[in-house]
């Protein structure tokens, strides 16, 4: 196993004879390289059902512990992909709170739900076509208009993006604004779950990216300099030359500073 | 939020900044140097961790045993329950698996002309692709050439990579930013276009371009925006469970499960693409892992079956930095990025023992070697031992503000737990991370199986015996656009084949020979967490 002392297998000496030795004595793990569960039990409610689980687990490994084996509602485990978006209340709190299953512990007595997909509405474009200009997003998701500024996006995001914010901002049709301030976005839908003017803010904010890498953003010079090279075939007899190169003539070059000098 | 325990080496940490601040850069360390640290410390030369696969195509090579034991047995789905007389979709391109590899050939083999239709396991994006955080190598500056970017993929392969494969990488790659620009993809860039790009490990020049630290997920996002506008046929959560062969051999499609429904059903294509990602999720030798809970070598399986030689498949890559602690996120990456733009490692000490940029199999075992050998390690409450990253060292080199700017993912994820990294190091281990071989493929994608494609982790021979920071984003673009080019290609001077079961049988008998436990069954599809109480054995088998 991994990341502790005792379950390394025993390795050859190193030629300066160094060989492991345990420093602290660690709690068995499971196969998924897990260190055991606390045996202090919460009770969580998943759906209205009653669990007790070990209080320092994530929701996802919590749901798992109670007996959950995810198809929906588990993705990347890592906080990136938007598939664990959970809604919950905590005891005695009338607040709707918010987090990924994969990111956030439980608490006593935490009653809550995983809300995998929620139905969006996606426009078709075609970015090379389509002009950057201030209309553009109110143009194809006209919807935006309709936001009452409940904020209730804001207070939803896991993510802590100021969503309200960059609807706003869609609607001045400020292109660069959208794109920076919903640069974090998973797209998990957790707003347009909750808002009031139907407005899916995620695929406004995504279009905005997408227009503004494409459009706004200057392209790379010297990025256009390299594809005329390339296509010129410059690169070739080098490249030829050195994919017909033995190991030992790749790794003297390799290791030659003055053939592979490294930029400071 | 860190124990008292932890904070004491925080203060030695704290107290030798300054002076590692004025320190000059470790010397990279020598071929020899390095063979010892790999023999002595990298996870991959540890004897007992692999057995030499009883049959199929790789007989007799080196594996791990937890990828062993999917390979060595028998069919998860009675291929009885699949009617392949009538299969329930006919297409030119079938493509196994939609993150970046798959999303990519299924955009590229459209407008090649052919008719594609793409089936993966969970939803479209779920892959590893989506948390690739630090970025993407490509030679595109003046100071930088293809050949540099040969050579260095080279080394970071111990010069073990096949030669055609690690040259398509780097000469697409300028080709493939270029596409993903005008696809839209912000990349971090000066205003006048410039890229901003810095070192990787093993990079000899700066040229990881980024999307702050989200460039997988930017990169994902914009490819799957631009399927759902392209209105690709999709179909999720069904899992690839057998690929079809003909008489000889050919790929004809293949046979999937809806994991929802649990409708059996065949795809009958001219050809057959896999993407279907790596093994992170076999957990090898016990480690935790950075990868998608869908990361289960499921495509390594089918296409052993079916023939196919795998290769490199002895080697994995453990990157160097993953979370130690807290332990509710342990394994999960902390992204090279953090050392690209200047935090130290440190060990218990307060002092740095490894150049911070060598290629992840070396720094991964320094890490390894500082924890369990030389007893410098950081000791958690759970008992897990890590190294340091010097994170607020950051902020002292770049400006306040820097952590939060470069690095909003990692930032974000650390304060969910009350660390604040601009303010506190973090503490890290290696973690399973990448599959560094996969599937033998020509520089068309072309595997050993007439008509059988394969792109990205899933496939093998480009990195070699390790692969460096930035070109597994490469690797699925590049790869993912020829195979679908290629597959496309191929279907023109192709009729819908007949498809069936006949390689399994056969397989079946070697298995016998072999007498592999009848209980023992692949592709895994999905993992299996919950407590052992609550597993039947093939709990999906079951529902199959």
């Amino acid at each position: 196993m991994a990341g502790e002392v005792k379950s390394q297998k025993p390795r050859a000496k190193t030629q300066s004879g160094e060989m492991a030795k345990p420093a602290v004595d660690p709690e068995p793990r499971n196969s998924s390289g897990d260190a055991a569960p606390s045996k202090d039990l919460v009770t969580i409610y998943v759906m209205g059902e009653a669990y007790q689980v070990p209080k320092d687990l994530t929701i996802m490994k919590a749901m798992e512990y109670a007996g959950f084996r995810f198809i929906r509602g588990c993705g990347c485990r890592g906080g990136f992909c938007g598939a664990c978006g959970t809604v919950y209340r905590t005891k005695d709190s009338y607040k709707l709170k918010v987090g990924l299953a994969c990111q956030t512990v439980v608490t006593d007595g935490m009653y809550l739900t995983q809300i995998p997909f929620y139905p969006a509405n996606k426009k078709q474009y075609d970015i090379a076509k389509e002009p950057a200009n201030t209309q553009v997003l109110v143009r194809f998701y006209p919807e935006i208009m309709r936001c009452i500024a409940c904020n209730s996006c804001t207070k939803i995001c896991p993510q802590d993006i100021d969503v309200m914010g960059y609807i706003n901002a869609a609607i001045r049709g400020d292109i660069e604004k959208v794109a920076d301030m919903s640069f974090d976005c998973i797209m998990c839908g957790l707003c347009a779950s909750r808002c009031p003017a139907e407005i899916v803010h995620y695929n406004v904010g995504l279009l905005a990216r997408r227009l503004y890498g494409a459009k706004v953003a200057k392209r790379s010079p010297h990025l256009a300099e390299r594809m005329k090279e390339i296509n010129a075939g410059k690169f070739e007899p080098g490249l030829d030359k050195l994919c017909k190169m033995t190991e030992v003539e790749l790794s003297a070059l390799f290791y030659d500073p003055k053939t592979r000098d490294v930029e400071p | 939020m860190y124990p008292a325990s932890m904070q004491e080496s925080i203060k030695r940490l704290d107290a030798t900044r300054a002076e590692r601040i004025k320190q000059t850069r470790i010397p990279l360390l020598g071929a020899d140097a390095k063979k010892e640290l790999l023999k002595g410390f990298h996870p991959d030369y540890i004897e007992s961790s692999m057995r030499a696969l009883a049959i199929g195509p790789n007989k007799g090579d080196r594996t791990p045993h937890e990828l062993a034991d999917l390979l060595e047995a028998w069919p998860i789905v009675d291929r009885a329950k699949f009617d392949t007389e009538h299969p329930k979709y006919d297409v030119d391109v079938l493509i196994i698996g939609a993150g970046g590899a798959g999303v990519s050939a299924a955009l590229v083999a459209a407008t090649h002309g052919a008719k594609v239709l793409t089936v993966t396991k969970l939803r479209i994006g779920d892959a590893n692709t989506m948390m690739a955080q630090g970025g993407i190598q490509a030679a595109d500056k003046a100071n930088d050439s293809p050949e540099r970017h040969y050579l260095d993929v080279m080394g970071g392969g111990h010069f073990k990579n096949i030669p055609e494969l690690a040259r398509a990488l780097v000469s697409d790659a300028p080709g493939v930013i270029e596409w993903l620009e005008e696809l839209g993809v912000m990349f971090d860039k000066e205003a006048d276009g410039t890229m901003i790009t810095i070192h990787g490990g093993g990079t000899s020049r700066k040229r990881m371009h980024a999307a702050r630290d989200y460039t997988g997920a930017e990169i994902m996002r914009t490819l799957r925006d631009e399927f759902r506008n392209q209105n690709l046929e999709l179909i999720e959560y069904c899992v690839a469970v057998e690929l079809l062969t003909d008489e000889h051999g050919t790929c004809a499609g293949a046979a999937f499960v809806n994991l929802e429904t649990q409708e059996h059903f065949v795809v009958r294509a001219k050809t057959t693409m896999l993407a279907t990602g790596g093994c992170g999720r076999l957990h090898i030798q016990g480690f935790p892992c950075t990868n998608h809970y869908g990361a289960t070598a499921d495509g390594l399986v089918l296409a052993y079956r079916a023939g196919a030689k795998l290769g490199f498949i002895d080697t994995i890559q453990y990157h160097p930095t993953g979370v130690a602690y807290p332990e509710q996120i342990v394994g999960q990456l902390i992204t090279e990025k953090v050392r690209s733009v200047g935090a130290h490692l440190v060990n218990c000490e307060g002092n740095r023992f490894i150049y911070e940029l060598e290629s992840r199999d070396i720094t991964a075992s320094a890490i390894i070697r500082e924890c369990q050998s030389r007893n410098l390690g950081v000791a958690t409450p759970t008992g897990r031992l890590g190294v340091w990253l010097d994170t607020p060292l950051i902020e002292v080199l770049k400006g306040p503000g820097a952590v939060k700017k470069n690095l909003p993912a990692m930032y974000h994820q650390y304060e969910r737990f009350g660390i604040y990294m601009d303010k506190e190091p973090i503490l890290t281990y290696p973690t399973q991370h990448y599959q560094n071989g996969g599937i033998l493929i020509k520089d068309s994608g072309e595997t050993g199986v007439k008509n059988l494609f394969a792109a990205g982790e899933v496939a093998g021979g480009i990195h070699g015996r390790n692969r460096l920071m930035g070109n597994s984003l490469l690797d699925i673009l590049v790869f993912g656009r020829r195979a679908g080019i290629a597959a496309a290609e191929a279907v023109k001077s192709l009729e819908p084949p007949d498809g069936g079961f006949q390689h399994v049988a056969a397989y079946e008998v070697e298995l016998k020979a072999a007498k592999v436990p009848p209980e023992r069954r692949s592709p895994m599809l999905l993992p299996e967490y919950r407590r052992p109480e609550f597993k039947t054995p093939f709990a999906f088998a079951e529902c199959l």
